[in-house]
């Protein structure tokens, strides 16, 4: 079973994003910003990352910086899943290393339409 | 609505675009065609009924049966065709025209434009391999309402997050607002026109390759028999028809034979040159994202 880790600081949002995954055969862990992410990643790096910009703490962008500056941080396929839907931000991200770019408000076709097109289903 | 409405229905929808609605579409028949009725200051579907019993509103029996055939459609819909073009039926072209350095290519019943658009992203993509020739694609549909919307090339941001790789949304569309448009190139790679597979499509000339997905399903047999009839005399002996992940031709026409091994891909008469090249580590919708 595949691992994904759902980064965001609304719990409706990582609740919706379990809902939907689960559903598509992913075993979720949950980090509310982007330094706790970065601490489960240092434990076990997932094989996929669903990740929110805007978070206290850490923001998405300054996580994902960091996690492909890690150790084993190339292996994780990352997933933005965002409220920022310019191109100025997505090319951002792009750059920053992400694989895919959802805009919210996402919906489960979307997620799976996004997770099929990265090769995680 | 009465049952004796309802079979109206469905013999007008028969009639005028083949459509076959089975007795547990009332629902379908009900949320579509209230707004029609709305539009046209009609209170109730049985209104709307008389209404084109009494006969001679033409503009709204051509919404009746717009809104009884406009289909969801997505880019890049089910991968597999769009490879089968980039590794298949495009390398097999520019092989053998290559003294014409023309290919014709047909989306019949294009809905909203996203198989169109997604052959003329496969083009630029593989601008390389493509330079010098001259590529038409041609969309129809049989509604106006859709193909405008085609033609406009503008999607919202649902629309364009389903099937559409994230790097090419930066590469071909401008955003607008809350809306994304495809780059006037490859808006200028399609022509649209308006046609109705139950008439005839002669006059549009041979094609080299067809795709018609997910339409021949809502067609009864004698009628996909018929149409899969004509669409063999729009082809050349090599060329290629394409339909959806769920359709065949087996049972309804021995016009055309299915390529082995490429699933929803058929050929009047096997040629010899559809050995697959090996695929390239970049596919075409953008599988090969993952790093």
């Amino acid at each position: 079973m595949k691992q994904c880790l759902v980064v965001d600081d609304s719990s409706v949002i990582r609740k919706v994003a379990r809902r939907i995954l689960e559903d598509l055969n992913f075993e979720i862990t949950e980090a509310e910003d982007g330094q706790q992410a970065l601490d489960v990643c240092r434990q076990t790096m997932p094989d996929a990352i669903l990740l929110d910009w805007n978070m206290p703490v850490m923001d998405g962008l300054e996580f994902l910086t960091s996690l492909r500056g890690e150790a084993g941080g190339e292996k994780p396929v990352v997933v933005f899943c965002t409220t920022e839907n310019d191109v100025a931000h997505i090319a951002r991200a792009i750059r920053a290393g992400a694989n895919e770019y959802i805009m919210k408000p996402f919906d489960r076709e979307i997620v799976e339409a996004k997770f099929q097109e990265v090769g995680l289903i | 609505m009465t049952p004796t409405e309802f079979e109206f229905l469905k013999k007008f929808l028969k009639t005028r675009s083949g459509l076959v609605l089975s007795n547990d579409k009332q629902y379908l028949v009900e949320s579509r065609l209230l707004p029609v009725a709305r539009t046209a200051k009609l209170e109730t579907l049985s209104a709307l009924v008389q209404s084109l019993q009494r006969g001679g509103n033409r503009s709204m029996e051509e919404n009746v049966v717009e809104a009884m055939t406009t289909n969801e459609s997505f880019f890049f819909r089910d991968k597999t065709p769009f490879e089968h073009f980039k590794d298949t039926m495009l390398p097999h072209l520019l092989e053998s025209r290559a003294r014409t350095r023309a290919i014709k290519v047909w989306c019949a019943a294009c809905s909203t434009g996203q198989e169109p658009y997604s052959l003329s992203i496969v083009l630029k993509e593989e601008a390389a391999r493509v330079a010098g020739w001259r590529i038409r694609i041609l969309g129809t549909d049989l509604s106006n309402e859709v193909l405008d919307k085609a033609k406009a090339g503008i999607y919202s941001q649902f629309e364009v997050q389903r099937g559409l790789p994230i790097q090419l949304l930066l590469k071909y569309f401008e955003q607008k607002g809350d809306v994304w448009q495809i780059n006037p190139g490859l808006r200028a790679m399609v022509e649209w026109r308006k046609l109705n597979l139950l008439e005839s499509f002669s006059h549009l000339g041979e094609f080299d390759i067809v795709f018609c997905r997910n339409v021949l399903i809502y067609f009864d047999q004698p009628t996909k028999t018929e149409i899969l009839d004509r669409l063999a005399k729009s082809l050349p002996e090599d060329g290629y028809l394409v339909l959806g992940a769920a359709e065949t031709v087996v049972g309804l026409t021995e016009a055309f034979k299915p390529v082995p091994g490429k699933r929803g891909l058929f050929q009047k008469k096997q040629v010899a040159n559809t050995t697959t090249r090996p695929v390239p580590a970049r596919m075409v919708a953008g599988a090969g994202l993952t790093r």
